[in-house]
Parts: C-alpha cells; sequence; structure tokens
C-alpha cells in the first residue's frame, strides 16, 4: 500500500509495518480502515497510556475504574455514582453547534450504557480572545449545541465553567461531564462473552456522518479544517432520549451480557472493545445493520460515527425481549452478529468474509510509544511592576471574560429538571440531592491553564486542590475524579513535557487527598498552525456529604455578618496570576505553591464548620484572589440581596489580587465566633476580615459602591455576547 | 384517594417530576402511556413537560395525535381537570383546549430562570384559593403566549387569563398589589404578560411555568405545591 494512502487511514509507515507484521498479509483496504481508528491516539492512547499508569485509580469506594466507559464510585446503601469527562474540542471547532451538542450526547451515553441514570451535566468551555472573529460565533453555537441536547434529554446541566485565551483562537475546547445514579448490583459493562450469545444494534440508523472523526481529533489543525465539517456527527436528542429510557427498561429485565454505545469510531471500536473484553471473538454482519441511506460500503458502515446508536450482546433466548422494548420506543433493532470463541474479530457483507482480525490485535497490540519529553523550562519572573490603584484593577478584573458573570450562558441550560438540583451553576460546586435518601452529591469542573502553562507539575496540582476545596465549600468530600487532558501535539518534547509533568502533579495531588481518578480522556493535537493551546487537564470532581441539605451560601446576602479568612492567611503572590495577565498582559512567575496536607486539614475544619451550622457562607479565593472573591461575595443574585462589606487592615495590590491556594472566605453570625474558632485546629489560621453591611465594599484602598462593581460583573460578557454577530450595516 | 393521569410522550421528560410532586401532595399517581386509548379511573390528567417528538416540528403539534389525546378530549369535554405544563401547555394549545398558540421566545433563546406570577381570572381546580404572586421557573424556548386580537379580547374578558408575569424574583419577597409588569417580568415577550390560560369552562390550564420543580424548600421553593394541594381540595 502506498504512503499516502496509508496516511489517508491515519496510520504512520511504521504502524503499517505492525500492521503487516502481526497480521502475516495484507490487511483489505477495510481492514486497514479499521486498525486506523482502533490505533488512532482518540482510541488507542497510545502516547499518553505510560503516563497515564501513573495515576492512582483505586480506593475503598471505587468500584469501577479507568478502561469501562465511565468510572463508578460507591456512595453507600446500594447505591453508586457513575460518571466521565469527555472532550469534544475539534468537531465543536468545525461545527460548532452539532460539535457540542454530540460532545453532550456522546457522554451520557457512557454513563447510561453503564446501567446509570444520567443526573447532572456540567461542561469546561475555552475559547480565544473576545476581539477574535470566530469567537462570538463559537460561544453561541456551542452553548446552544450544549442547551438543545442536555435540555431535550432532561437531565440538568448545573455547572460548568468558560476562560477565554488567545491560545484557544484556533482550537476552542468543550469538555462535557456526566454523572449518574446506579444501584450497585446493577452495573453494566461493555464486555461480549458466551459464545453464541446473539448480538443487537439498537438505536438510530447508520448513515454516513462523522466517517473518521476519530483520525480527524488525532490530527493537528493546519489550512482547510472547515473541510472536514462532514466528519462532524449530528446530534438527535429525541432519539437518545429514548435511546435511554428503552435500554434502562431492558437493563431492568436482567437478560444482558454486555452493552456498549457506538461512540468513536462507532461500530468498530464497540465492537472491537466489547471482544476485547469478554476475551471473546465476534462476527458481524454488516448487511443485517439499520441505514440511512442506500449504497453504503462495510468500510463506511464500521467507521460512520452516526450518534445514538448502541450494541448489545444478549442472553441467548431472550431476543423476544429486546425487540418488544425497542419497538415500544419507536427505536430500531436488529440483530447482527454472535459472541465467537474463536478470538477473531469477523464481519461479513452479505455472506462474504470483509475483515478477520484477531481481537488482541486492535487492543492489547496496538502500538505504545514513550515519547521523548523535554523537563518543561522554569517560567519567566515576574518583573518589577507600577501597580494602578486598586480599585481600577478591581473594576477591570471583575468585567474580565473570566471571571464575569456567565448567567448568559446557563440561563439557557434547563439546570433544574429531575428537581433535585440544590444549588445550580453559578457556585463554588453544585450540589444535588439523591431523592429517596438523605445523600447529596456535588460536582465541580475546574482548569487554569495559566498555571498549569507556568508549572505543569504544580499548576496541576493546585487544579485538584482547587476542585476539592470548592467541593468542602458547599459541605461535601471529594470521592472521585475524572480528567479530560488537553494538550497539544504530543511529537513535540515540550508538549510531551507539559503533560507527563502534569499527570505528575495529577497524581502527587489525588494521592494526598484521597482522590481516585475513575475515568478520563486524553484530547491531544489541540494545535492549530503550529500554536499549542495552553496546556488544559480539565477534571470534574464529584462529592458526597450525607444528612440534611447543608446551609452554606456563597454570597453574604445579609448585614451584621462577621468575615473571616481561614487557611493561608496573607500571602503577595502574583505568579500566573489573572492580574498579571489583565493589566500587564504578562504571564509569568510560578503558579501559587500547594500544600496538600494543609488543604486537606483547611477542607475536613471548613466541612465540619458547614455540618454543624455555624457559618452561613463560604466561597473560595481564586482568580483574581482576595479582592474578586470578596466582591462575589458581596453581590446578589436570584432571592439574595446585595450587600457591602468593611475590611480592616491595610491590603496592597499584591495581598488584594495574589492567588494563594489554601484559604476561604467564611461569615457566620458574630456570636458564634468562639464556636468557629474553637472547631479549628491550629494547623488552619484564622482571620477576621470585618463584616457585612452599608452599600460598599471597603478594603484598603479601595472604597466603591456594590452596585455599580456589581453592574461591571453582569455586563461586560453579556454586552459583548449578545453584540451583533455581523457588524457593517448600520 | 384521588388519582391522577400523568401522560408520558416519546420525549417527555417533566414526567417523573410531576409524578413527584402529585405524589407529594398526597394524591395517587397512575403512569398512562401515550400510545394507550384509556386513562383509567382518575380524578384528573396532567400532561408534563418535555420535547415530545424532539418539537422538531411545532411543539405539541404531533403529541397532540398520539392515541391518548382522545381520551383526554373526551375527559376535557366531561368537565374533568386537565393541567398542561409547558410542553404540556403547547399540546392542549395544538388540540384547541385552551386558547392561544406559543411561538419562540422574544430572545430565541432557551430560558431556565424564575418568573413571578399573579393568580388571577376565573377559579379553576387548579388555583381555588391560590394567592399570588408567586414564584416558579420557567425552562423553555417557546413559551411566548399570541393569539388574535378576537380571542385575546375573548380571553381577558371572561377570567381565562390565569397566571401572568409579573416583576422580577426580587419583587415577591416585599410585594406590594402594584407589580410592575416590566419586559425582565416576561422574558419570552408573551402578549400581555400571559403565562397562563383556561378554557371556557375554566376545567383545562395551561402554564409555561413549572410548578412541579417548587414543591419542596430545598429545591427552590415551595411555591408551585399550592396548585397541587388546591387540585386535591376541589377532589377531597
Amino acid at each position: 500500500m502506498k504512503a499516502e494512502e496509508v496516511k489517508r487511514h491515519g496510520l504512520t509507515m511504521a504502524e503499517y509495518e505492525r500492521v503487516l507484521e502481526k497480521l502475516g498479509r495484507p490487511p483489505t483496504d477495510t481492514e486497514v480502515g479499521v486498525f486506523g481508528v482502533m490505533w488512532s491516539e482518540h482510541c488507542s492512547y497510545k502516547s499518553s497510556r505510560v503516563h497515564l499508569r501513573r495515576l492512582p485509580t483505586k480506593g475503598p469506594r471505587v468500584l469501577i475504574g479507568p478502561g469501562e466507559n465511565a468510572g463508578v464510585v460507591d456512595i453507600g446503601d446500594d447505591l453508586a455514582v457513575c460518571f466521565k469527562m469527555e472532550s469534544h474540542n475539534h468537531p465543536s471547532y468545525i461545527e460548532p453547534y452539532q460539535g457540542a451538542a454530540t460532545g453532550v450526547g456522546g457522554i451520557m451515553r457512557d454513563v447510561f450504557t453503564m446501567g446509570a441514570r444520567p443526573v447532572a451535566l456540567l461542561d469546561s468551555l475555552r475559547f480565544g480572545r473576545l476581539d477574535h472573529p470566530k469567537t462570538r460565533t463559537l460561544v453561541h453555537g456551542v452553548v446552544a449545541g450544549i442547551a438543545g441536547y442536555g435540555n431535550c434529554m432532561g437531565v440538568p446541566t448545573v455547572g460548568g465553567e468558560t476562560r477565554f485565551d488567545a491560545s484557544y483562537d484556533g482550537n476552542c475546547l468543550v469538555n462535557a461531564f456526566c454523572a449518574g445514579i446506579v444501584r450497585k448490583d446493577r452495573i453494566f459493562l461493555g464486555t461480549a462473552a458466551g459464545p453464541g450469545n446473539p448480538v443487537f444494534y439498537v438505536g438510530a440508523r447508520t448513515g454516513r456522518d462523522g466517517i473518521h472523526g476519530a483520525t480527524m481529533a488525532s490530527e493537528s489543525f493546519g489550512e482547510g479544517s472547515e473541510e472536514k465539517r462532514p466528519t462532524v456527527q449530528v446530534g438527535d436528542p429525541f432519539q437518545e432520549k429514548l435511546l435511554l429510557e428503552a435500554c434502562l427498561e431492558l437493563m431492568d429485565r436482567n437478560v444482558i451480557v454486555g452493552i456498549q454505545d457506538m461512540g468513536a469510531a462507532g461500530l468498530t471500536s464497540s465492537s472491537v472493545e466489547m471482544a476485547g473484553r469478554g476475551g471473546a471473538g465476534l462476527h458481524l454482519h454488516l448487511d443485517r445493520v439499520p441505514m440511512r441511506e442506500t449504497g453504503m460500503l462495510p468500510y463506511e458502515i464500521l467507521l460512520s460515527e452516526s450518534q445514538e446508536r448502541m450494541l448489545i450482546v444478549l442472553e441467548k433466548g431472550k431476543e423476544a425481549e429486546v425487540f418488544e422494548i425497542f419497538q415500544k420506543w419507536d427505536l430500531q433493532v436488529a440483530e447482527v452478529g454472535q459472541v465467537s470463541d474463536d478470538g477473531v474479530w469477523r464481519c461479513y457483507w452479505h455472506g462474504e468474509e470483509v475483515a478477520a482480525i484477531p481481537t488482541s490485535l486492535l487492543t492489547d497490540d496496538a502500538p505504545v510509544y514513550e515519547r521523548p519529553w523535554t523537563e518543561p523550562a522554569a517560567p519567566p519572573p515576574v518583573p518589577e511592576l507600577v501597580h494602578p490603584p486598586a480599585l481600577d484593577v478591581l473594576t477591570k478584573l471583575l468585567s474580565d471574560p473570566d471571571i464575569s458573570d456567565k448567567t448568559w450562558i446557563w440561563r439557557q441550560y434547563d439546570h433544574q429538571v429531575g428537581t433535585d438540583s440544590i444549588t445550580g451553576p453559578g457556585s463554588d460546586a453544585a450540589v444535588l440531592r439523591v431523592k429517596g435518601t438523605d445523600k447529596f452529591l456535588a460536582f465541580v469542573a475546574e482548569c487554569n491553564g495559566r498555571h498549569v502553562y507556568l508549572d505543569p507539575y504544580r499548576g496541576t496540582m493546585g487544579q485538584v486542590t482547587e476542585a476539592a476545596r470548592n467541593l468542602a465549600c458547599v459541605g461535601a468530600e471529594g470521592i472521585g475524579l475524572t480528567d479530560c487532558l488537553n494538550f497539544g501535539n504530543p511529537e513535540r518534547p515540550e508538549i510531551m513535557g507539559q503533560f507527563a509533568r502534569s499527570i505528575d502533579g495529577m497524581a502527587e495531588a489525588c494521592k494526598a487527598l484521597g482522590i481516585p481518578v475513575v475515568s478520563g480522556n486524553v484530547s491531544l493535537y489541540n494545535e492549530t498552525e503550529g500554536t499549542s493551546i495552553l496546556p488544559t487537564p480539565g477534571l470534574a470532581m464529584v462529592g458526597l456529604y450525607t444528612g440534611t441539605a447543608r446551609q452554606v451560601r456563597a454570597r453574604f446576602g445579609r448585614a451584621g455578618l462577621e468575615v473571616a479568612l481561614i487557611g493561608v492567611l496573607a500571602t503577595r503572590h502574583l505568579g500566573g496570576s489573572l492580574y498579571l495577565r489583565a493589566i500587564h498582559g504578562l504571564l509569568a512567575g510560578d503558579p501559587p505553591p500547594v500544600v496538600p496536607t494543609w488543604e486537606r486539614e483547611l477542607h475536613d475544619a471548613l466541612r465540619r464548620l458547614i455540618a454543624e451550622g455555624l457559618i452561613e457562607v463560604a466561597h473560595d479565593c481564586s482568580d483574581g484572589g482576595l479582592a474578586v472573591a470578596l466582591a462575589e461575595c458581596c453581590f446578589g443574585g436570584g432571592s439574595v440581596t446585595p450587600i457591602g462589606v468593611t475590611i480592616q487592615g491595610d491590603w496592597d495590590v499584591p495581598l488584594l489580587f495574589g492567588e494563594a491556594h489554601g484559604r476561604v472566605i467564611i461569615a457566620y453570625d458574630p456570636a458564634l465566633q468562639t464556636k468557629v474558632r474553637g472547631l479549628l485546629p491550629a494547623t488552619v489560621p484564622w482571620l477576621r476580615l470585618g463584616e457585612t453591611g452599608g452599600t460598599e465594599l471597603s478594603i484598603g484602598a479601595i472604597r466603591a459602591e456594590v452596585a455599580e462593581l456589581e453592574k461591571n460583573f453582569r455586563h461586560s460578557f453579556a454586552d459583548w455576547v449578545d453584540a451583533r454577530l455581523t457588524t457593517g450595516d448600520a | 384517594m384521588s388519582a391522577v393521569a400523568v401522560v408520558t410522550f416519546p420525549g417527555s421528560n417533566c414526567d417523573a417530576d410531576l409524578r413527584h410532586a402529585v405524589a407529594l401532595a398526597g394524591m395517587d399517581v397512575r403512569s398512562v402511556w401515550h400510545k394507550d386509548r384509556e386513562l383509567g379511573k382518575v380524578d384528573a390528567v396532567m400532561l408534563p413537560g418535555g420535547f415530545s417528538y424532539g418539537d422538531y416540528l411545532r411543539c405539541g403539534a404531533i403529541a397532540r395525535f398520539s392515541p391518548i389525546m382522545e381520551a383526554v378530549a373526551a375527559f376535557a369535554a366531561a368537565g374533568g381537570p386537565v393541567l398542561g405544563i409547558c410542553n404540556g401547555f403547547q399540546i392542549l394549545t395544538e388540540c384547541g383546549l385552551v386558547p392561544g398558540v406559543l411561538l419562540r421566545n422574544r430572545g430565541l433563546k432557551f430560558l431556565c430562570q424564575d418568573v413571578v406570577l399573579t393568580v388571577e381570572g376565573k377559579r379553576t381546580p387548579f388555583t381555588g384559593n391560590v394567592k399570588g404572586p408567586i414564584r416558579l421557573p420557567i425552562a423553555h424556548a417557546e413559551g411566548n403566549w399570541y393569539a388574535d386580537a378576537e380571542t385575546l379580547a375573548r380571553v381577558e374578558g371572561e377570567g381565562q387569563v390565569i397566571f401572568r408575569y409579573v416583576g422580577t424574583p426580587a419583587h415577591r419577597d416585599g410585594a406590594t398589589a402594584e407589580l410592575p409588569l416590566t419586559e425582565a417580568g416576561a422574558p419570552n415577550g408573551a402578549l400581555h404578560h400571559i403565562a397562563g390560560v383556561c378554557n371556557a369552562a375554566g376545567n383545562v390550564l395551561g402554564l409555561m411555568p413549572h410548578p412541579e420543580r417548587y414543591v419542596e424548600a430545598t429545591t427552590g421553593g415551595t411555591d408551585g405545591a399550592a396548585i397541587f394541594s388546591a387540585l386535591r381540595g376541589v377532589l377531597g
């Protein structure tokens, strides 16, 4: 086979040689396509696998770790939470609505294929500069796509985060997280076992959309990437809603051996992975697959990424049940093959064999690369700076797109359907009750690419601890983490260095905090015309508490509260801060240090304060430091009234805007001060900041009407995003 | 105990929430599949929110042809209480069981937020003694109620407007008799700020806001519970 033809299938010449050697004969065209997708970065994790092994994936609560469709963590009383985060970056850049929509659809299938009913969605989004010509269109399209899919499915989108940076100008990030609840004794796996058991295809018909989506996601962008639009799938959330209900109904019948959604690389990867996990062979009759269009070739059927489809291995003899249920829901259902005992993955087209590959060649024998990597360079130091007046800085930061109010986004998401949302979007973490139990789940998605870029190890440690701190602010303890590792081109040693050290940081922090990584996704080649994105190891953390709903909020909401800072009290650490970027245009300095043991004690203390009802308010300090966090506490929203605060002491610009980890603003009835302090161990320092009241925020040189500050905060992003999409006509 | 039928269409996604709210109010729930032809022995019927048939055609336009809808129409004609929420309201307008139509929201976007409503008009089985203003959430992209001038005059004149968007959530707690009719109050652009209407007889009610979402204090509020307990009071 010619070099360019091999490349067209997404393989290198060396990989093709490997195919020849392992197979012992030249592959057919169909088989080359299958190797291309199964050995793609997206499906095989060939560049990342050696590093991912360093992550801690076990723990007393872990029921299912990485390697399945989603991770599952025990929450007690025979229940478990099932969750995963996944990227849909390249498709969303090419076709924002469908790219984002199918990202959300895909992650939900990963969760309900395990037997869990999805209960929460979160999204981490990254876009380019506000003044880049594509950014506004991408924001509109991506948000509408997420809303269009999630809302129709009836799964609430309860949180997320959105940030902007020039490095995402040509490569936005759309990372979708989904969590579901499953009974521990009813978890389903993507496995094919029991020779003779029938293989069923259910859901939507197969079309020509999304062919080679997985290989596209494993390449860098260059000129003409828009021409790849046909590789983007088209979503149909209505079909998926029916598929969800039908699958859960079938799962109740106890007739399923294994089930897996057809995601990236469609029928190929689902059938191969299921056979691989079951150590079995599989025979597929491709002509029996329900098709949306005529004249499709075996190759196209195998590689189509049409959405809303599942593959099910059923117990022989129970065929009638699957027909009954899927016909009730007006879905396609077809018996397309059976499990075999020869260990070979075989495809037939009208009786003729078109592919026959030993299953293990596609899974276990996929190449694994130890790509060369270099230790990340030390970040440039923070130079001598002339600080502008503190009030000017605060005003500017509150209107920075990373900080500015994102109600415009989440108002488009149904964040209440299911009637379990206790705390929705716009808080430190979202909180949901688990109906019929005394359990509450908390969710947060987090990543600060600036910190990771400056020091991948320390920066990533910081993201893990911050996510855990966010959960502590609503009274919950982190029980599991899923990651979505977005990096540039792994063939560049400096990018691979970012990846390797970032994994080390994540592993270190997770071990120290006792939080296992149970699922995840790697998205490499996020670069356009040679420019890489900021390293963005996105993560979502799931927290738990039991008892009654905690009465704690992130806004002051009333006068007469005493305000205090607990944890790391005073630090002038400006490295990696939003202040440096927004005011001085600098990406410099070491990101703030992380001491996981201090964090752990802070989080424990905070959870105790909240559980005992001693504090009314808890809010983490992150982007924009103490001053921005205090301003956010003063703001209103929903049924919360805005209120002023007066803070004592000398606070200069570095103290106000430095971004230290390990500290939280709390507020409580002053009469409870002794009790509050009594609960804090010596290792968690406490500092009285001041008290709430009046209409002004007063700290250091800042004296400003809260209403004025809030106007900045509320309007800057909303005004920008609602500005005309096209300019020029009067 | 009185029983309420909750109909599930393909694409309904607030049916479980509605069943939960009905049960909390102390009534029996009977789940009815859209392909059924009989409602069974029930005292009221509710059509839930969601995206029946994906809302790919006009919202509710296909669901009105579901087999169960003949039974729902007969139940309504016999004076039985029928409540349609959000997509359920859209289905009721498509069947002509309540007046008006629901257009795309003024801003063309899906909106999930709290609104404050007055409760007015004639007595319905769902609003008997319910006093406004109440705070409920909306979650829709097509809630912009519209009707021709003649229908509007009749609906207003006959007291068929049952809920109207007024003010914003901030207005509710210190509410006075006069609540402002503001743009923010009716974020979807509904004509005369109409959020819910009933038929001439008053037994069929449709509304865009979701009372079933605010029936517990920990999950947003309790103002919606009044709608369900009003029905229970009527049914006894």
